[in-house]
């Protein structure tokens, strides 16, 4: 018996270990991209304008544009959902000319900015002081700049202290300063052209917290990034899949032991089974000694690899997930863990139980 | 001298006795062949009887005694216990009646290793619906009878052979059955420790206990009011 309970123990700490892991993983996913990845885009209303910037469309480069006024954005944070709100990245964009080619300028706060597009690597130190640049690959190509170098813009001299490495994406051919010092450049004092966002959305629908911001601004378009929530979803579900795989698995070759070890208990009890028909036990009563084992040691499994499940759950995750958390005790999987000890115990003990029910007493007997 | 018993129950048929065994036999297939474990055999036994059933090893006694048991059923003949064919009922109201009217003592006690001398006392109560305490009660008062009052806590394998055949005696007596069946319950014993049980049967028996043994032993059967010779499968009375 100690040996059946060691078997549903790992079977079920395995269950338990692979969901809480696969719990973890996927609330640090959420986590990542909820704090690290815009999920939400405002932009102004406007039409017949083409700037595009991370698959954005934004107003043109050459033409006085609609803007949010920067100090109406933290109204963002005033929605009824404002608790599920990380970050929230302005930035003022706009065309300028650099030695005879139009170029990009996006001002951003770079505080904020970096945290948000924490997949950005580059070259030198991120920019500290507002006259200080971080500039795309493919703009340091074009002019043939390097860190150190100093580029005027307008009526300042900037210092360039970092090259993006190429990201395949609209920042490879910008040029990203501060947020205050380009709205100056730009004549855009005061200016928002866009704003991202983004939300903690595990336990919110996003549609909604778009639908609360684009209530705060009216002049504003409010896009929930489909793609980003998708991605989210489908990793996710592929956890899952997996590990809903794996559990079946485990529960199939649970169910085998739980079969065979009983089958074993069954044949070596012949004699104690024989003496119980002989004092007078029903077939019912022998079933009822075998499922009532089964049961117990179904329960003591299951509380022992819910138990162990989780315990090795919070000791394997930081090497499964860099500096990720436990997610602590799920006692809904608990519940599930323990009735399906306990169910899949009872289920294979069946026809044990069955079998030395119908033990012909005066069989058992010829075994004393 | 010996009297075949078919007869004398032959001439007893309007006497009412507790147990009627008819005719009885049993075959087994060993292989292709037909093996008689009891030919035929036909005896009584009357209530508060202390009776032996003696024989030497294969001569029958032991299939008799599973077949008296309501264990093992018979290739032909009857069994009534008070006029009541116990064959014709189902194995499942056969196991009832061992419940409530058949206490067995096996050969080498036969005890639950696992189980306390208390709880193995207790076990034959575990389906009759009596509430724990009472079964409690009940058990403790009949190891107090047969002398293990002190040791109701112990496992087996923590006692004599003689103490253990005492615990297999109060186990197959808790229920207060009318009639007791033992199978060679001195078998393993030493004398000393074998007459001190065989007091204790009989002291059984003087209460109105009826007691049907297995022996092999002649000594054994001394204490007995009545013995039945079985031999090749065909009993005698002495």
């Amino acid at each position: 018996m100690i040996f059946l309970v060691l078997g549903l123990f790992i079977g079920i700490a395995t269950i338990v270990t692979l969901l809480s892991i696969t719990e973890s993983m996927s609330r640090d996913i959420e986590d990542r991209l909820d704090q690290f990845g815009a999920n939400i885009v405002m932009v102004p209303r406007s039409e017949n304008l083409t700037l595009s910037y991370g698959g954005i469309t934004m107003g043109g480069v050459n033409y006085q544009t609609v803007e949010f006024d920067e100090e109406r954005i933290p109204d963002i944070r005033t929605i009824e959902y404002s608790k599920n709100l990380g970050l929230v990245a302005p930035k003022v964009l706009g065309a300028t000319t650099v030695k005879g080619k139009e170029v990009l300028l996006m001002g951003v706060e770079f505080e904020t900015e970096l945290q948000l597009k924490n997949w950005w690597q580059f070259d030198g130190t991120p920019p500290a002081a507002a006259n200080e640049l971080l500039i795309g690959s493919q703009t340091a190509a074009t002019f043939n700049l390097s860190i150190g170098d100093t580029l005027a813009l307008g009526s300042s001299d900037f210092v360039i202290t970092s090259i993006l490495k190429p990201t395949g994406a609209s920042e490879d051919g910008i040029i990203i300063g501060d947020l205050h010092a380009f709205q100056k450049i730009l004549g855009k004092e005061g200016k928002v052209s866009m704003v991202e966002i983004a939300a903690f959305c595990r336990d919110c629908p996003i549609s909604e917290l778009v639908m609360q911001i684009g209530e705060k601004f009216p002049e504003g378009k409010v896009t929930a990034l489909r793609q980003a929530v998708m991605a989210k979803m489908q990793s996710i579900e592929m956890f899952k899949t997996f590990s809903y795989g794996i559990a079946v698995l485990v529960i199939f070759i649970g169910s085998l032991l739980v079969f065979v070890t009983m089958m074993g208990s069954v044949n070596e009890r012949t004699r104690e089974i024989g003496i119980f028909r002989a004092i007078g036990f029903r077939r019912g009563h022998v079933m009822q000694i075998i499922l009532l084992e089964a049961m117990v040691v179904g329960l003591i499994g299951g509380i022992l690899g819910f138990v162990g499940g989780n315990g090795i759950a919070w000791a394997a995750l930081p090497l499964v997930i860099k500096n990720g958390s436990f997610a602590g005790l799920n006692y809904n999987l608990g519940g599930v863990a323990l009735l399906l000890s306990v169910a899949l115990s009872l289920v294979a003990s069946l026809y044990p139980a069955q079998k030395a029910s119908k033990l012909d007493p005066s069989e058992a007997l010829r075994a004393l | 001298m010996t009297n075949n018993t078919t007869q004398n129950s032959a001439v007893k048929t309007n006497v009412q006795h507790l147990i009627e065994i008819q005719n009885i036999g049993k075959d087994y297939q060993e292989g292709e062949s037909t093996v008689q474990a009891i030919k035929e055999m036909s005896f009584f036994i009357d209530d508060g009887e202390f009776v032996s059933i003696m024989g030497q090893s294969g001569s029958g006694k032991s299939t008799m005694l599973s077949i008296l048991g309501g264990l093992n059923h018979p290739t032909r003949g009857k069994i009534l216990l008070d006029t009541l064919d116990i064959y014709k009922l189902s194995s499942e109201q056969r196991a009832d009646l061992r419940s409530e009217y058949i206490g067995v003592i096996f050969q080498s006690f036969q005890l639950i290793p696992y189980l306390t001398v208390l709880e193995n006392v207790k076990l034959p109560m575990a389906i009759t619906g009596r509430k724990a305490r009472e079964q409690d009660k009940m058990a403790r008062n009949v190891l107090a009878r047969v002398g293990l009052a002190n040791k109701a806590d112990r496992l087996p394998d923590q006692l004599s052979g003689g103490e253990q055949e005492r615990v297999a005696i109060a186990r197959a007596i808790v229920n207060k059955p009318p009639i007791l069946l033992a199978d060679e319950p001195t078998g393993s014993l030493d004398s000393k420790t074998a007459d001190e049980i065989m007091d204790l049967l009989k002291e059984l028996n003087s209460e109105g206990q009826t007691i049907i043994m297995v022996t092999h032993n002649p000594e054994a059967c001394k204490h007995t009011s009545r013995t039945i010779q079985v031999k090749d499968g065909s009993c005698y009375e002495h």
